[in-house]
């Protein structure tokens, strides 16, 4: 397990290279990706920008802060020149025009970019199994989900190719691939990360975050890719919410109500072992109640399909992606859908269009957008009390591939991480502990949740709670 | 909802699904939006207005911040059926021959 500053520290004392650490990226995916499947594709150029920031560290200058830094991008993320596949049959062949703006972002700090990683089709899944070019197994445990849908971002740290990689956040995929593997993820305040480049999904809800071995480490690559953008207008600057302190101990609030159904007893008991050791560090923690935040799953799934729905008809077989071929133009728009798209992307579509068609709107996603509003205010009167909310990640931890088969199941895996993105504020997974299971030990996350813009004192906390362990 | 329900939603979003996708739709779709339909339990009367969002109005100078041909051939090189610089597609029209 390398850490980013880890790896900066032996750059600059010439200990080790970046030409080694991309060479050594490389080769680890080449002797581990046949069984994983954590990558989609690796880029061989990145040897050669390799060799360039091994010769800046050795003429001992002033060097960008990720510079030779080897890092996997999630598949749905824009990198110039390479395919962005969005892990579908309908964009197989499409190769990205321009850069995301968090991809500019990381290469003006010298990242090198050494592979797109695979992820559940358009990022819709928790457990990866959703690709159109396979699934991607947990490098902790193959019989087992990574989790999802970044779960080859998560896989390709876990599997000790790269030191970092790029996720993006829906409803938890950053987050609950993270915890599954072993990792620190984060889902910024909405807003303070550009989406332009993304494929989007959710629009009122998608971010890009990072997943890394260590707090410090997502900071860093947060710090980059974070700031206002010109091209995504809901980019927001640092005045746009009150300043949220950063302080040396904190109240922290737990949702009691929120643990009491459908969380395994040995994930609660791991939680409850993280708050004592909160205590005992300084921290007080307090009992909340949060009662429409809870539910906010049933209003993630009438808001993400809702915007899926229109979100992705841009993928019509007409200018870009896979084109079938048909008598007219409908015929076309039909097929090239039909044929392009999995089973989940189906059904998402179908639902987003059944909530957005005419006399259902105002039941369903009219409904639900005034849901979000009263879980805002909740979430705000609470961070009046409380300065940290504590949740487990996920309710379990990485269930079995091929496990979960109903639809409605595989959703409530993402019950703690989802009203998250519907408020907008930023969140932090980091393992809290393992649990047994079949033999074996598997990781399982705690998700600190901050008020908006605090994501600041997310990786303060962090820092000190997760990284000093380490 | 039923497979007819299915069908209509999938030709408003512009997909043909086989028959077996539309008994397979038509099995899961409602339990979903059964799921769902709790967002009406959750607010009441007093709930009228969704959230603004926090930067409702972002403006930019209105100036071209492209160079001409700066994309061009690389988006027309991802074009399924380009004619030169045209994207080509399927008559719009059905015309009795």
């Amino acid at each position: 397990m390398t850490t980013l500053t880890e790896l900066r520290a032996k750059f600059i004392s010439g200990e080790y290279t970046p030409l080694q650490a991309v060479q050594t990226a490389l080769d680890t995916i080449k002797e581990k990706n046949g069984e994983i499947n954590a990558f989609l594709a690796t880029y061989e150029d990145a040897i050669a920008e390799a060799e360039t920031a091994t010769k800046t560290y050795a003429e001992g200058a002033e060097v960008p802060k990720l510079l030779g830094m080897p890092i996997a991008v999630k598949n749905n993320i824009l990198v110039k020149g390479k395919k962005a596949t969005g892990a579908s049959k309908i964009l197989e062949d499409y190769t990205a025009v321009y850069d995301a703006t968090i991809v500019q972002r990381l290469k003006a700090a010298g990242a090198i970019i050494v592979g797109a990683t695979n992820m559940d089709e358009f990022a819709m899944g928790g457990s990866t199994e959703n690709s159109a070019f396979g699934p991607t197994k947990n490098p902790l445990d193959t019989d087992r989900v990574p989790g999802g849908s970044s779960g080859g971002s998560a896989a390709a740290v876990a599997m000790g190719a790269v030191p970092a990689s790029i996720g993006t956040d829906t409803g938890g995929s950053v987050r609950q691939p993270a915890a599954f593997c072993g990792l620190v993820g984060f889902k910024p305040t909405y807003g303070a990360v550009s989406r332009y480049g993304l494929m989007a999904m959710g629009s009122s809800l998608d971010q890009a975050g990072p997943l890394t071995n260590s707090v410090a480490d997502a900071e860093l690559l947060h710090e980059v890719m974070a700031g206002v953008d010109e091209m995504d207008a809901t980019t927001i600057d640092v005045d746009t919410y009150p300043e949220v302190a950063v302080k040396d101990t904190y109240t922290f609030g737990v949702p009691r109500d929120f643990l009491k159904e459908g969380v395994d007893a040995d994930v609660i008991e791991a939680f409850e072992k993280h708050i004592e050791e909160l205590k005992s560090a300084g921290h007080e923690v307090v009992d909340i109640e949060l009662p429409v935040f809870e539910k906010g799953l049933a209003a993630y799934y009438i808001v993400m399909p809702a915007e899926v729905s229109s979100n992705l008809a841009r993928y019509d077989g007409i200018r870009y992606g896979f084109s079938a071929e048909g008598d007219n133009l409908l015929d076309v728009y039909e097929k090239s859908r039909a044929q392009g798209f999995g089973p989940e992307v189906k059904r998402r579509i179908l639902l987003g269009t059944h909530v957005l068609s005419s006399g259902y709107y105002d039941a369903y996603y009219g409904k639900a957008q005034l849901v979000r509003k009263k879980m805002r205010a909740e979430l705000d009167e609470n961070f009046k009390k409380v300065d940290v909310i504590l949740t487990p990640t996920t309710p379990t931890p990485a269930f079995k591939l091929g496990e979960q088969e109903n639809p409605l199941a595989m959703y409530s895996q993402d019950i703690f991480t989802v009203p998250v993105n519907l408020t907008g504020v930023p969140a932090l997974t980091f393992p809290m502990g393992t649990v047994k299971r079949d033999d074996k030990m598997l990781p399982i996350g705690v998700q600190y949740i901050a008020p908006h813009g605090g994501d600041a004192r997310l990786f303060s906390v962090g820092k000190k709670i997760y990284d000093e362990r380490l | 909802m039923n497979k007819d329900d299915i069908s209509h939603l999938a030709s408003l979003a512009r997909i043909r699904l086989e028959e077996n996708e539309l008994e397979q739709f038509a099995g899961e779709l409602p339990a979903i939006v059964e799921y769902v339909s709790a967002v009406n339990s959750m607010t009441d009367d007093t709930d009228v207005e969704p959230n603004p969002g926090v930067r409702p109005n972002v403006f930019r100078a209105d100036e071209v911040t492209n160079q001409p041909e700066q994309f061009s051939a690389d988006i027309i090189a991802e074009m399924p059926h380009a004619d030169g610089r045209f994207l080509a597609v399927k008559k719009i029209l059905h015309t009795e021959d």
